[in-house]
């Protein structure tokens, strides 16, 4: 635990990417099994917990200490790991035959512990550890690390490390299991290639690159197939006799939650498309009306009714046995069109095929964009009827040619001070928009939604400055700010919402523009972001 | 020992705490007739007084940093003088937190008030320590008054930057400390752990050092980063006041290992919004355990809790039984945290 402490430690205080890139490998090189493994899994969000919340936490400290003084004391620091182990009041003296506990441990040891011994077993560790022992021990059983390391990182690390390309580690991940002892075996060349069972993994799906418009010019309209980029979840399908799995692009198996989807998997390929909903109206519903299913772990049935889902597919990767993706683009779409041709109408009413767009010209495509783009797309694919399927966002076969953001000229309303490493910022911005009065009342400011990026650190650090500056009210870690401030936000749609006082909500609100210029009364209404409504 | 209802005679004011019966203010925020100083920091020690009384050492820092025409009449008080102004007695005893920092001990008609100004309680090479007086009313700091500030042993904290000179002996350890206090504090760290090689220092932290020689203060070998070669840089501590840390300044320097030695080190966002590598939790004031070890030492039925986060340390003694409130006093900045 001491070592994986001061890795993390390093890590946070380590701003550059080649830095964190050694300390990982070094780790890697000189940290036994499976201790390593553990960590490995940590750092690539693989471990999970069952009776270990972040209330849990809170608990704990708060039967040791004063709630009054750890309130105090959060709110200052502003992350509950970090306060935890720092308020926690460890012993002067533990009995000498106690030590620090190792990773491998706590991992193994909690993972078979029962609800009821967790919060011992933490306790125990807590007491054992030094302040930076246990903010490491605190966010590895947390599941989010938070060191500005990402599971991608972390995996070019143990490549690096293993001498090897990066994909190889992708193909063999879902099949694997935390500690990692076979995996590390091999790449320490003690040990064989692991052998996982490939055909039923999640295979690394390949990313479009986003298209910046001036691009087209160097290219040939002939060498690309186009066709929507729709607007729901982009999804890999593995169905073979007794498989049925419905990943996320992050490797993400879903398909609990969508149940008749899964029954309609009786077939032998691997495919790759975009899960949607349809509306009772028979159209393709929002990303909103998609994302209610998502949060639920078990489906209603009026769920499953009032929003059906379907899976919109793009391509095919394997056909039974046979490996497709070194085929070219057109080719495949030729094997996914012949493909669904064939399947019975269970699957049909469950998959359909993104159609392609014709096209002669990039200005006729251009065109086609604007005036015909549905409402449930965000956008068009362009893929060079020429390439292969690779894993990654590679430069050149796929771009994404995307609908250009929406904007609205909202003025900061509250601040609330970040956490994690923004703790000490107000960076947490609630913006409103302008209802107007009636009869010749003054207009009120009615918020419309939160956004905490879109800033660069500079921007962050004077939004700050501005919001101390312009304090009239403070609740709690929330501070009202006189309303003079203009933001203007992008966001990719509007909805209607019960939970907002505006009766609508912002997705996907983002900082697009600080109007240090612009008067407040000059920002937008609600009627005018009213229009914006799908 | 009572509670403060019958103690109406010293109370704050915008220019800072009033003694009444001796007409005179401690640390005032704005020039005053008469001052009493606790110690040298520009948020304590302010120009443009009449008449000042503070210990020999405070006068002298005051001179250092204002010039002796500033200041009119000083008056220098040794630790343990007694002194009598209108009735009231004052007398300073060591705070422990710079050279020549004081408490001072007022009494009044049986009464007896202590305002500790900054203090700690760990000892301090560049210091008299702190000396804990009974008293009805203790004016507490609260800089670190919050029960996560518990600062690890010095030695600890000094042994990361030796531990990282061995890691990295070609790179530059620029250390941010504040010029008056820390930075003496801290080369006296790097002595009394053995380090003899030069220490180099910012234009920033020089102006008091001779100042601490002539008190006592034996600091070595001390240099300019201005009159130094760059090789000679290489693999050497740098002092430097926190502002130069991210300034182009710092380019002269051999891959620095950008350091700051403070308390709000123990907090890891801080440090690392700060941009530092390596944070060292050296504090010259009372962490947690010290300023609660402190009250109950001093025993006081009263205390006022002012510069800080006052409202944990309040809720503490309140728990204690004892009568406690938040003093606000404003203009205290955390100079040499
Ligand atoms: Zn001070
Ligand atoms: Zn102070």
């Amino acid at each position: 635990m001491i070592r994986f402490a001061r890795l993390l430690d390093s890590l946070i205080y380590s701003p550059s990417r080649n830095t964190k890139l050694r300390l990982l490998k070094d780790y890697f090189a000189t940290t036994p099994d499976p201790a390593r493994g553990y960590a490995l899994a940590a750092l690539t969000d693989g471990l999970e917990f069952r009776y270990v919340k972040s209330g849990l936490i809170r608990e704990l400290v708060v039967g040791k200490v004063d709630p009054v003084l750890f309130e105090l004391s959060y709110d200052f620091v502003g992350d509950l790991a970090e306060t935890a182990s720092l308020i926690w009041p460890a012993p002067a003296e533990l009995p000498n035959n106690q030590s620090a506990p190792d990773v491998a441990d706590v991992v193994e040891t909690l993972q078979s512990a029962s609800r009821g011994t967790a919060a011992k077993l933490l306790a125990g560790w807590f007491d054992r550890l030094d302040a930076t022992g246990r903010w490491a021990l605190i966010k590895l059983i947390s599941g989010a690390l938070r060191v500005g390391v990402s599971a991608r990182l972390a995996k070019l690390a143990l490549a690096e490390f293993g001498n090897i390309d990066v994909a190889t580690i992708d193909e063999l991940w879902h099949g694997l299991t935390p500690p990692y002892a076979a995996l590390f075996a091999w790449l320490e060349q003690r040990g064989p290639r692991p052998v996982v069972d490939e055909s039923v993994n999640f295979r690394p799906m390949m990313l479009a690159m986003p298209l910046e418009e001036t691009e087209l010019a160097g290219l040939n309209p002939s060498d690309f197939r186009a066709e929507w980029k729709w607007d729901g979840i982009r999804v890999q399908i593995i169905a073979k006799p007794g498989i049925r799995r419905l990943y996320s692009r992050t490797g993400d198996d879903i398909a609990a939650a969508f149940p008749n989807i899964v029954d309609a998997l009786a077939f032998d390929a691997v495919l790759d498309g975009e899960l949607l909903v349809r509306r009772a109206d028979g159209e393709i519903g929002t990303f909103n009306d998609l994302q209610q299913r998502l949060n639920r772990k078990a489906v209603t049935v009026a769920l499953s009714t009032d929003y059906p889902a379907f899976v919109r597919l793009y391509d095919i990767l394997f056909h039974g046995r046979e490996d497709l993706r070194s085929l070219p683009f057109s080719e495949r779409r030729r094997r996914l069109e012949a493909w669904h041709g064939n399947v019975g109408a269970p699957v049909v009413t469950r998959f359909d095929l993104s159609p392609l767009i014709h096209f002669a010209s990039w200005d006729g495509l251009r065109k086609r964009r604007i005036e015909d783009m549905p409402r449930s797309a965000e956008g068009l694919m362009l893929k060079r009827a020429d390439s292969l399927y690779v894993a990654g966002r590679p430069k050149g076969p796929w771009f994404k040619w995307k609908r250009e953001a929406r904007t609205v000229d909202t003025v900061l309303m509250y601040a609330q001070r970040g956490h994690g490493k923004r703790s000490s910022f107000y960076s947490d911005f609630t913006f409103g928009c302008w209802r107007a009065g009636a009869d010749g009342e003054a207009p009120q400011l009615v918020p419309v939604g939160k956004a905490y990026f879109g800033f660069t650190d500079e921007e962050l650090a004077r939004l700050d400055r501005w919001v101390r500056s312009h304090t009239v009210n403070s609740f709690g870690p929330v501070r009202e700010v006189e309303p003079h401030l203009v933001v203007e936000l992008a966001f990719d749609s509007v909805h209607r919402s019960t939970r907002h006082k505006s009766g609508l909500a912002l997705r996907f609100p983002r900082v697009y523009r600080i109007r240090w210029d612009k008067p407040a009364a000059e920002a937008d209404t609600l009627d005018a972001l009213t229009r914006h409504i799908e | 020992m009572t509670h403060d209802a019958t103690i109406d005679w010293i109370k704050p004011t915008p220019a800072g705490l009033y003694v009444a019966p001796g007409d005179f203010y401690i640390d005032p925020t704005r020039a005053v007739d008469r001052a009493v100083i606790t110690h040298g920091h520009s948020d304590h020690a302010r120009p443009g007084h009449r008449k000042i009384l503070a210990t020999r050492e405070t006068l002298a820092i005051m001179e250092a940093r204002y010039g002796a025409d500033l200041l009119s009449e000083r008056q220098a008080l040794a630790y343990g003088e007694l002194m009598t102004v209108n009735g009231v007695s004052v007398r300073l005893a060591p705070a422990g937190h710079i050279l020549g920092s004081a408490q001072v001990v007022l009494e009044y008609g049986g009464r007896r008030v202590v305002v500790s100004g900054d203090y700690k309680r760990r000892p301090d090479a560049t210091c008299a320590s702190f000396e804990p007086q009974p008293c009805d009313v203790f004016v507490t700091e609260a800089t670190f008054g919050l029960p996560v500030f518990r600062h690890p042993p010095d030695g600890e904290e000094i042994g990361k930057l030796l531990h990282s000179l061995k890691l990295f002996p070609e790179r530059s350890h620029l250390v941010g400390v504040y010029p008056l206090g820390k930075c003496q504090r801290v080369i006296m760290l790097l002595r009394a752990a053995g380090y003899d090689a030069p220490i180099y220092l910012h234009g920033g932290v020089v102006s008091l050092y001779d100042l601490y020689r002539s008190h006592g203060v034996a600091l070595g070998d001390l240099r300019l980063v201005a009159n130094a070669a760059k090789a000679d840089l290489a693999g050497a501590v740098v002092l430097a006041p926190p502002s130069a840390l991210a300034d182009r300044w710092s380019r002269r320097l051999v891959d620095p290992v950008t350091a700051m030695a403070s308390g709000w080190m123990r907090v890891k966002q801080r440090a690392k919004q700060q941009g530092v590598e390596l944070p060292l939790v050296i504090s010259d004031h009372a962490d947690w355990d010290e300023l609660t070890a402190t009250i109950a030492e001093v025993d006081a039925p009263n205390v006022w809790v002012t510069h800080g986060r006052e409202e944990a340390l309040v809720h503490l003694c309140k728990q204690q039984g004892r009568d406690a409130r938040a003093l606000a006093v404003v203009g205290f900045e955390e100079e040499g945290s």
